[in-house]
């Protein structure tokens, strides 16, 4: 039983926020650089080579990448060794983001009450994902998600019969109607199975994996493949003022599911789709 | 090539302005997003007057982040500007001739837009650091309980930006997509 204090969580959250915030991450700095070189349209090739210098501005300067710095969606990996000492787990990863939002003169963007919208001034609560896994670390995924981008993703609940081609003809739809509003290009996650709301969480989750990898499942592999090809011949483009590159990179992960049932969930995440992670102790 | 125009936002400036031009503006603009939208029509349902004079202004769908220390204002991209689609025909009725944001317009402000002479100017989403380089000065002028929604006069200087739709109806996001589609394959 190795014992982690909240403390410890606290300032690894209140970090996570800034850096996550701050610096694009390298994959995907790459990947926006390469999709210039193959961006077809030459005002879509500056719209890329203005996101590259955002994220150069960002870096050096410790500004946002982006003004909507998310609702903060926070994955907990807990080891099932660890003792949490001090107080809430919940409570220290609420605190870790008021501090790194405040510290971080980052824009607090979550209202209290969906219907009622007052501000909670502090970005909390985050959202927080906790699994048990063997072990005696904590692994934390902060993923800061704007609206842009969320506000643009879908869930169906399609029939069997619909197979492979009606699941993708879903996402290419998805991602076909959010046309220039999620930021493009975007950055696509796929959950497929489960229930509805295991859907949702994959789809989610998906968005972490880093660009260039591929699902461990064949069958999903190639739907990726097939899918960045699709979505890229939509002509959306760089902002969405027409162009050849659409999509980064589209991740699927899959999870068993009912014999009557085939949920899927497309999570839409922007140009920038950030993320960081760090492991206590 | 770029065009450079100023703020007040003029007819005569709008009307040479077409949907692919790349424009950069200078001078007085003034921040609106949902909750000051919504606030505003408030005042214009009660006939009391806005916080600014809209005539001829802009203004930028933006909540920035919060300056840090020694700059004028933190990162301050566009929003999506279909949130404020409810709002804004009325503030172009009542002399709105620019709008600066991210994504599709409704049909009623485009048709508003044509009928009373307005331009729609797309940011790059995402780019806010970049942006919040050509913010010279900025200042809440009304409703600073709502935080970063408060509404903001800002001076900006040849801040980029591309003519989305123009007073004439046309719409780069239709046509620009049009010409990069490569089949007609994916439920278009």
């Amino acid at each position: 039983m190795r014992e982690i204090h909240i403390d410890q969580v606290i300032a690894c959250v209140e970090k996570l926020c800034m850096d996550a915030n701050y610096y694009l991450n390298e994959d995907i700095y790459r990947a926006i650089e390469e999709a210039g070189n193959r961006e077809k349209s030459e005002i879509g090739k500056m719209v890329l080579a203005n996101l590259r210098e955002n994220a150069d501005i960002a870096k050096n300067e410790k500004m946002a990448i982006c003004q909507d710095t998310g609702m903060t969606v926070v994955f907990l990996e807990v080891g099932q060794d660890v003792h949490v000492t001090g107080g809430s787990l919940n409570d220290a990863v609420n605190e870790g983001v008021r501090r790194g939002y405040k510290k971080g003169n980052l824009r607090c963007a979550v209202v209290k009450h969906p219907i009622t919208r007052q501000n909670t001034q502090d970005n909390t609560p985050a959202v927080i994902h906790t699994q048990i896994v063997p072990g005696d670390r904590i692994l934390i995924q902060l993923a800061p998600k704007g609206f842009g981008s969320e506000n643009m993703s879908a869930l169906a609940m399609l029939k069997p019969s619909d197979g492979s081609e009606g699941v993708m003809d879903f996402i290419v739809k998805t991602v076909s109607e959010a046309g220039p509003n999620p930021c493009p290009p975007v950055i696509v996650g796929v959950g497929i199975g489960g229930t509805m709301e295991k859907a949702a969480l994959l789809s989610k989750k998906a968005l972490l994996r880093p660009i260039g990898s591929c699902s461990d499942d064949p069958l999903a592999a190639n739907m990726e493949k097939e899918l960045v090809e699709r979505i890229n011949t939509l002509g959306i483009g760089p902002a969405g003022i027409g162009g050849s590159i659409t999509t980064l990179a589209v991740h699927i992960d899959i999870f068993p599911t009912h014999i009557a049932g085939l949920p899927v969930a497309v999570n839409i995440g922007c140009h920038a789709t950030r993320h960081a992670s760090a492991i206590l102790p | 090539m770029i065009k450079q125009i100023t703020a007040p936002l003029t007819h005569e400036t709008i009307a040479g302005l077409k949907a692919g031009d790349m424009v950069e503006i200078s001078g007085v603009i003034y921040t609106a997003r949902d909750a000051a939208h919504k606030r505003m029509m408030d005042l214009v349902i009660s006939n009391q007057p806005l916080p600014f004079n809209i005539r001829e202004q802009i203004i930028y769908y933006v909540g920035p982040c919060p300056a840090p220390e020694g700059k004028v204002i933190g990162s301050a991209g566009p929003t999506t500007s279909g949130r404020m689609d409810k709002y804004t025909p009325k503030l172009i009725e009542m002399g709105l001739t620019g709008m600066i944001g991210k994504g599709q317009r409704s049909d009623e402000v485009i048709s508003a837009m044509k009928q009373y002479g307005a331009v729609y100017f797309g940011a790059v989403g995402g780019a806010a650091a970049l942006i919040s380089k050509c913010i010279i000065s900025q200042e809440v002028i009304a409703f600073a309980d709502l935080g970063t929604e408060a509404v903001r006069k800002m001076v900006v200087n040849r801040f980029p930006v591309i003519v989305v739709i123009d007073q004439y109806g046309n719409n780069l996001y239709d046509s620009g997509r049009k010409k990069y589609r490569v089949k007609e394959l994916n439920h278009d």
